[in-house]
């Protein structure tokens, strides 16, 4: 199999267990409130699973990387150290704003997981246009 | 690092792509050491020697990059 063939089928097959990983988090999320109505067995259920695909996605993720060239696992690599890093900084900041009432809200974990999203998208952006 | 690739390509007719089939990187991955963005792994610069019938030195010239 040559590697764009790979790399397509890597990228499918990673796309397709986070959109499983998502539909099982909003199965979560919702399910014990519009559709079991708080059914705990079901919902520990729904939990379990939704951890199950996770770990899927994550080794699916390691796959594509190691699969990946080493170009691409150079751009990969800088835009998950630069995502690492200034979550934590952030998600610490976040949080003592928090507790010290400098915001009015509730710091959700929400917010960090689009910001961690978000970044890294822009992450690889900077990076493609730096090496491609 | 400073390189040959574009020129021992050129001799050899080949596309970028035909030279990222044989060694099994990307076309990017190979356009990216031309324009010496990218410092390929010692692996990588082996099989471009190994393909070129030269050695490792005859292509690459050692020197401090951004990258």
């Amino acid at each position: 199999m040559n590697t764009k063939t790979a790399k397509r089928k890597n990228l499918s097959r990673l796309a397709i267990w986070t959109m499983a990983w998502t539909l099982s988090t909003a199965l979560a999320t919702f399910g014990s409130l519009f559709l079991w109505e708080g059914n705990k067995v079901l919902t520990a259920l729904s939990i379990l699973l939704n951890v199950g695909i996770g770990v899927g996605m994550v080794l699916a993720n390691r796959q594509f990387l190691e699969d990946s060239d080493e170009l691409e696992k150079k751009v990969q690599l800088e835009a998950m150290a630069l995502t690492l890093g200034l979550t934590l900084i952030v998600g610490i900041a976040y949080s003592i704003m928090d507790s010290t009432n400098l915001i009015p809200w509730d710091a959700e974990i929400s917010f960090l997981v689009i910001f961690m999203a978000l970044f890294y998208m822009i992450a690889l952006i900077f990076n493609r246009k730096r090496y491609l | 690092m400073k390189n040959r690739i574009r020129i021992l390509r050129a001799e050899k007719k080949w596309t970028q792509e035909d030279l990222a089939s044989a060694i099994g990187v990307s076309r990017q991955t190979i356009n990216a050491i031309e324009k010496e963005k990218f410092d390929p792994s010692l692996p990588t610069a082996f099989r471009i020697a190994n393909l070129f019938e030269c050695t490792i030195e005859d292509i690459f010239e050692f020197g401090e990059t951004e990258t």
